[in-house]
């Protein structure tokens, strides 16, 4: 270990996060327990399906929750501030200079009567107290950066009348202008083709590093995560089942969720072969199970696993998971294990250049 | 149910008039295999009106000059970007909006000629499934209903319909008890895609179209559907045309695939050749785009720049030129059709670089 302290000191770090939404007839309890630590420079990709608590979770790092109804429980501290202590005021102040968030839908996101250049000065102007003559300067190599073509001509564009991909880049130029020192991506390539995908993953890889942001990237795409992510976190109704470095967690999968995810996701060519889909369905956030959420449609669940929800047990340094048999060592998921013959298969395509 | 009674009903919802109906008489010779699907050069052009006077301002591309066939037993995929026509090609097929010339014939039967099929019969052998599971049911009706209502209304008695409607419900793995009577809004969005293929297969169709029906659904929960779709194939024999942007999927389920780009056809090949050694410049692009699952290998390079041209006016010459990275100055010039390059057999791709002698400098001199 080489690197100073100083970028190992976590610049996010969450403690026990519950949050639940509060409704006339019932609790949704949506993030059960989730503790994690985010270094500067570093990548955690946060897997899952929908309804698994992802979103929340991130929105949580931001208070971005509905205040009357969101019961918010835990430790949340963003690059040294007490998120959940906070006042609004502070909050405003925090949001956009510390910590940004990019979302799935720009057009959405963005505002659709304002052009992008309007609406990045601004954010420049109300944070930074710049003029807007300074701003709109800034503006311009915010979009270069992104590699938007034709920046200052982009800049008078209205969010309709960008393409898909140079939405979501011009979001990200927005979420970016204050120089954050935490970036909140929520799915922030599913609404893109995967020739757009794969150039807003390359960018967002590139500008992490260059910018040495700590990212929290959330997606329910396996392959999107093994792309960006230094560290895993696979989410289950509400709690981290598995986290660890990525290689680790996609390679040999520790929790039984995990493997079943990964060997229910089609890949390469499986022609032929019958799909192993996990039985059920996720549990009812209203009405918790007792024990471990996922021991309703685990194959290998007993007794024990329905008694309580198992804590995190830690396999390595930096692997923890949440099953019982796994840290008794009694079990090993098998998933579909990237061994060197599947890595062939994968990539078996010969795309050696042109015919 | 007693089994004649059920045999009854089956005989009576699926009977089949390309195979007992009408005539042979105005079938069009196709060649020693009939496919049961052949689309000639169809075309189908959006006008997006404007100005003052309401006048056609611009017209759309959507799909232009596209010619496929899809084979008895056999799952067609067709991949694309957004935009590229792959959905208004399923509609066209299902004749939910008219197409502005081409044909499509139906087991040797053209589709809406006075000789030809009937709408209403092509409905009966063709049924789709759609993305939205909730947006294609009707929300007022139980689900059995849904169901029921197309056999319904293609005169089955209203007690028979619905007792297929519980068979069906069985067959895509519901309990009828369970679930007969619930609402879409009761139902997750895997049941509700299961529903929506019980109703398709309500008709007893030979052909399911399928646009990007697993799509919106969790991996989990894609893994069953697809299962579902698999046996109900085997166990119905249908044939399937598979939509969809997710090129892992279309691996995964289709014996032929055709890939389109702006509203043309590309490539169009058999599923293991296409993807292990795939022609088209843009093909090699799509797949490479592909996550690499793998964080030890991940994507260095993005393998094409910008987003897909808008179709409303398209490149002359090859679509794909403009992001081509072998585009020359034939590309721009001449539009390449589709035809089987040199050395395949069962591919056929559209790219002056596999024709010989098409002046293109990376193509065979002839």
């Amino acid at each position: 270990m080489t690197q100073s302290a100083a970028a190992l000191r976590p610049v996010v770090s969450v403690e026990n996060l519950h949050v639940s939404f509060v409704m006339s007839d019932a609790t949704v309890a949506a993030v059960n327990g989730v503790s994690f630590e985010l270094e500067a420079g570093k990548v955690l990709g946060i897997l899952g399906e929908s309804g698994s608590g992802k979103s929340v979770t991130l929105r949580a790092l931001m208070r971005l929750l509905p205040p009357a109804r969101t019961r918010i429980e835990g430790r949340i501290h963003v690059a040294g501030h007490d998120i959940t202590a906070m006042d609004e005021a502070a909050l405003r102040e925090v949001r956009g200079t510390k910590v940004a968030m990019i979302f799935q839908e720009p057009m959405i996101a963005l505002d659709p009567v304002f052009t992008i250049g309007v609406q990045i000065a601004e954010t420049i102007v109300r944070h930074e107290g710049v003029s807007y003559g300074a701003a709109n300067r800034r503006a311009r190599e915010l979009l270069d950066m992104v590699q938007i073509p034709s920046a200052a001509r982009r800049l008078k564009a209205y969010p309709h009348e960008l393409s898909g991909g140079m939405r979501q880049r011009a979001m990200i130029a927005l979420a970016l202008s204050c120089r954050p020192a935490v970036l909140l991506a929520d799915e922030p390539t599913t609404a893109l083709d995967v020739t757009v995908q794969i150039q807003i993953i390359l960018l967002l890889r590139q500008l992490q590093q260059e910018l040495g942001m700590a990212v929290v990237f959330v997606t329910h795409d396996v392959g999107v995560a093994a792309e960006v992510a230094d560290r895993i976190a696979v989410m289950y109704a509400g709690r981290f089942v598995e986290i660890g470095p990525a290689e680790a967690v996609i390679g040999s999968p520790a929790h039984p969720y995990t493997a079943a995810l990964l060997t229910s996701t089609v890949l390469g060519s499986m022609f032929g072969q019958r799909l192993e889909a996990i039985p059920g369905m996720p549990p009812d956030l209203r009405a918790m199970p007792e024990g471990c959420s996922f021991a309703p449609r685990c194959r290998f669940a007993e007794n024990r696993c329905r008694a309580a929800m198992p804590p995190e047990f830690a396999l390595t340094a930096e692997r923890t998971t949440r099953c019982l048999r796994v840290a008794a060592r009694e079990i090993e998921p098998a998933g579909p294990r990237l061994d060197e013959s599947r890595a062939a298969e994968l990539s078996g395509t010969d795309l050696g250049g042109p015919l | 149910m007693s089994e004649a009674k059920v045999a009854a009903v089956t005989a009576k919802v699926g009977s089949r008039p390309g195979r007992c109906g009408p005539s042979t008489e105005g079938r069009e010779p196709i060649g020693q295999a009939q496919p049961l699907l052949a689309v000639e050069n169809l075309t189908k052009h959006f006008p997006l009106k404007g100005g003052l006077l309401n006048r056609t301002t611009a017209v759309v591309q959507a799909v232009d000059g596209v010619s496929f066939t899809v084979q008895t037993g056999e799952t067609l995929g067709i991949v694309g970007e957004s935009g590229c026509g792959k959905s208004t090609i399923a509609r066209l097929l299902m004749h939910l909006i008219p197409a502005d010339s081409g044909k499509i014939v139906f087991d040797g039967l053209s589709v809406g000629a006075s000789d030809g099929l009937s709408l209403r019969e092509l409905h009966r052998q063709m049924q789709m499934v759609f993305q939205d599971s909730y947006a294609s049911l009707n929300p007022r009706l139980p689900v059995a209903m849904s169901i029921a209502f197309g056999p319904f209304v293609h005169g089955l008695a209203k007690p028979a319909a619905l007792r297929r409607a519980m068979q069906l419900l069985e067959a895509v793995g519901l309990d009828p008890l369970l679930f007969a009577n619930r609402y879409p809004h009761e139902l997750s969005g895997g049941q509700r895609q299961r529903i929506n293929v019980a109703r398709a297969l309500a008709l007893e169709p030979r052909v399911v179209i399928l646009d990007e029906a697993v799509s919106a659904l969790d991996k989990s929960v894609e893994a069953q559907v697809l299962n579902l779709l698999v046996d109900l194939k085997a166990q119905f024999d249908l044939t399937y045309v598979f939509i969809s942007h997710d090129l892992n999927v279309v691996r995964y389920i289709s014996d032929r695939v055709m890939v389109m780009y702006l509203g043309k056809v590309v490539e169009i090949g058999p599923v293991d050749r296409l993807y292990r050694r795939p022609q088209h410049p843009y093909t090699q692009a799509l797949l490479s785009a592909m996550p690499s699952m793998d964080p030890k290998r991940r994507t260095r390079e993005a393998p094409l720049a910008g987003d897909p041209p808008n179709p409303i006016s398209p490149p002359s010459g090859c679509r794909f030129r403009t992001r081509c990275p072998f585009a020359e100055g034939v590309c721009e010039a001449v539009s390449p059709v589709l035809r089987v390059p040199p050395g395949e057999e069962l591919c056929l791709v559209a790219c002056h670089m596999r024709v010989p002698g098409s002046g293109h400098s990376r193509a065979a001199k002839e």
